[in-house]
């Protein structure tokens, strides 16, 4: 993994988000929570300085971060693609829809296109079960998806539609 | 609901907001100060109306008309029509499938009929941030006679003679640990609700928190008065973005109110909520790794006894329930125990809600009396099986249950049953399958699931999952040998009996549960290398039918890598070296000419 220099607003907003958790150890998971949102992702360098902060060791961050789903390690794309995976849409294609989307980017879950537009996940359930298969760009959620869609959905990304539409 | 005469309900739940419910809320909100009635009619956004199927869903009262699949370019028709004209807008009224006639109030809806809706009971009538509108309904009503009529032991009385058990899964009587917990002895204790669904297919527990917070909040104050705790938690997964806003205006007028906060209601009780969120881990639904999760660590299970009763959230006595159990507590004690006791059978009571999904025409949001059959769920309510197709198998209790086949439809759905047949109530999930599912594949995905979210710690799950999710993998792609049928379900009970958590206990479920009930699937795999359902990729192909095909060029235009050959209104060809089995020209063909074989 390449090594990531720290910011000064990294390191000011990682010491203040710890500091308004009064610096307690058991707080950690709010600190990642709050952390990820506001820089996006939790690489090697970031956790350090958090286990710092709170007094904790290195490896019991990288711990709890990578027991968790929600946390991630790498940058996310432009375009963070999410394929539910939930047992609804999987009875309803949802893998095809995976499959496809891999082939078309070139990418696994978990990974992210080398030009940083487009990054790949599978969730398990949103709750739009009526909507089945869904794939979400960013928040923007796209229902009643078939593979043959796919190529639509990123030309759609790449012609420039936000991702928070 | 004050003075205006008529309010529109949107529904403004997860999946009617991913097809534009605010929209909707907008263009109706404009409409109607054009129209100059905003003295009149106040539009609403709630929680989920539970039928997500023909959402976006937008409800007029008094008169109850309900409209379904909503548009945003549909609100002048609604004002125009409904509210000036006054009468229903038909193109969006409901169509009853069996007769074709419009069905304009929702109580007489199928989808509908055969449910009672206690905890879901204010979702989709008030607006989830107004505190006001839970008050007029009841609200905080069961908190204030408890506080000032009774004592802690007879709320818990009343709670144990209601017969209400935990909703999370595992059916455990919610009276008697509040009971247990409110026994221990300790200066400090903790109320937790567990508002970490994580089973895949399943949104029960956030439609509560989106549709009625209050419920959950006055439910936790009772149960922290029970057993003697002025603090409670919510432990939300940070995946539910609308569901925590909700709740923390919730929270936020609760205490304005004097609801939550120092010496509620003059009654000397203080009690207050805090959120902690959940960062995707399925196990945390297990009390223990979901009390380590709150303390800042990895959430992983461990030994009970103690049980948090006794010893948990950083050592104190917590008492642990889940948003659907909580929503039932304010009408219990309003009610009566022996009107909630009144609904359900022998030894399961009130009331069950389910995310009916997968292959019914009617997906969506259901609660329904304890005792109903599968068969009417699925065919009444859900309207039986889409495009026509014949029902295959329904899987309860997510990766922890079982798939359960027409053989079953007939049993009366409670705790005890559904375990008896070999699956289990679990949280709700509710999936329901056709021919077209290879049940192999199935048992194979909630495998992967398991395998994805164990948390490592027992080596049966950490280990005999993976192996058995290899095997299973080998037999979809048909090298699996009859020797491995036997060796799954050795493997299976294995991991069930030395496992230590709920999660490794139950994770074979899936694949004994297919095992026994569709062993034929699983013999066709492995004696004759043949996917009955045509799921299993490697065991099918795609071939065209000459006599079927027009030569329209849509499945040669279509296909992802050049497979398809042929000369326009020619029979086209698949050539098998190249095709990647994606099945983008079996769902494109228009004439059927796609085969699978």
């Amino acid at each position: 993994m390449p090594k990531v220099k720290l910011s000064e607003y990294a390191t000011s907003t990682i010491k203040e988000i710890c500091e308004s958790f009064n610096n307690s150890e058991s707080e950690l998971i709010n600190v990642l929570h709050q952390t990820q949102s506001k820089l996006g992702y939790l690489p090697a360098e970031v956790q350090e300085l958090i286990a710092k902060e709170l007094n904790a060791s290195t490896a019991k961050v990288y711990g709890v971060v990578t027991f968790y789903s929600f946390f991630t390690m790498l940058p996310q794309g432009e375009f963070p693609l999410s394929v539910c995976m939930g047992t609804a849409c999987y009875v309803r294609g949802a893998e095809q829809v995976l499959d496809e989307i891999k082939r078309q980017l070139k990418i696994e879950v978990g990974e992210t296109t080398a030009d940083g537009k487009f990054s790949l996940n599978a969730l398990r359930c949103v709750g739009a079960c009526g909507l089945a298969p869904v794939v979400m760009v960013g928040d923007k959620v796209h229902g009643r998806v078939a593979p043959a869609d796919v190529k639509k959905i990123l030309a759609e990304c790449k012609e420039g539609c936000p991702a928070t539409a | 609901m004050a003075e205006n005469k008529t309010h529109i309900l949107v529904c403004g739940g997860t999946g009617c907001l991913a097809s534009q419910a605010d929209k909707i809320i907008e263009n109706l909100k404009t409409e109607i100060e054009a129209n100059d009635l905003e003295n009149d009619v106040r539009v609403i956004s709630t929680g989920c109306f539970g039928f997500c199927e023909k959402g976006p869903v937008i409800k007029v009262v008094p008169d109850n008309t309900f409209y379904t699949s909503v548009k945003p370019s549909d609100a002048a028709d609604i004002v125009q029509e409904h509210l000036i004209k006054g009468r229903p807008l038909q193109r969006l009224l409901y169509k009853n499938p069996k007769n074709n006639y419009h069905v304009s109030d929702s109580s007489k809806i199928d989808f509908y009929k055969k449910q009672v809706r206690i905890a879901l009971r204010n979702c989709g009538f008030i607006d989830p941030e107004n505190i006001d509108e839970y008050i007029a309904r009841d609200g905080y009503a069961a908190l204030g006679t408890s506080l000032s009529e009774y004592t802690p032991e007879e709320v818990i009385d009343t709670i144990k003679k209601s017969g209400l058990r935990g909703r999370g899964g595992g059916g455990f009587p919610t009276g008697l640990k509040w009971e247990i917990t409110r026994n221990v002895e300790n200066d400090q204790k903790y109320v937790v609700c567990n508002a970490d669904e994580g089973d895949p297919g399943a949104f029960m527990d956030r439609s509560i928190l989106e549709g009625d917070p209050h419920s959950v909040i006055e439910a936790m104050a009772i149960c922290g008065y029970c057993i003697g705790a002025d603090k409670g938690l919510v432990y939300i997964r940070a995946e539910y973005p609308l569901a925590i806003n909700r709740l923390k205006t919730a929270l936020t007028q609760a205490r304005e109110y004097g609801l939550l906060g120092e010496d509620i209601l003059g009654s000397n009780f203080s009690f207050d909520i805090e959120l902690r969120y959940g960062a995707g881990a399925f196990v945390c639904g297990e009390e223990t790794a979901l009390i380590h999760s709150m303390e800042g660590l990895r959430g992983e299970p461990t030994f009970k006894p103690p049980f948090p009763s006794v010893s948990g959230y950083f050592g104190k006595p917590t008492n642990v329930n889940n948003v659907e159990t909580f929503a039932n507590i304010p009408v219990i004690i309003n009610k009566g125990a022996e009107w909630f006791s009144s609904i359900g059978n022998e030894n399961s009571k009130g009331t069950k809600v389910f995310a009916l999904a997968g292959k019914v025409n009617n997906v969506g949001l259901i609660e329904v009396p304890m005792g109903i059959t599968l068969r009417e769920v699925i065919f009444d309510i859900g309207g039986g099986i889409r495009d026509g197709k014949k029902f295959k198998a329904v899987q309860t209790g997510g990766p922890s249950g079982g798939c359960l086949t027409d053989k079953e439809l007939d049993i009366p759905i409670d705790y005890d049953n559904l375990i008896k047949a070999g699956s289990m109530m679990g949280s709700g999930g509710m999936i329901v399958m056709d021919e077209d599912d290879c049940m192999v594949s199935i048992a194979k995905f909630y495998l992967e699931f398991t395998l994805d979210e164990s948390c490592g710690k027992c080596t049966p799950c950490r280990i005999g999952n993976k192996r058995l999710h290899e095997i299973l993998d080998k037999i979809t792609q048909g090298k699996g040998t009859v020797e491995d049928l036997e060796r799954l379900s050795l493997l299976s009970n294995v991991i069930k009996d030395s496992s230590l958590c709920g999660l490794g206990q139950t994770s074979p479920n899936p694949v004994l549960s297919t095992l026994k009930n569709f062993n034929e699937e699983y013999m066709a795999h492995v004696t004759e290398g043949k996917c009955p359902a045509g799921q299993c990729k490697d065991l099918l192909k795609y071939e065209i039918d000459a006599e079927m095909c027009t030569g329209c060029t849509l499945c040669f235009r279509n296909c992802p890598v050049g497979a398809i050959t042929g000369e326009r209104k020619q029979p086209h060809y698949i050539n098998q070296s190249l095709c990647i089995k994606c099945g983008v020209c079996f769902q494109k063909c228009k004439f059927k000419a796609i085969n699978i074989i």
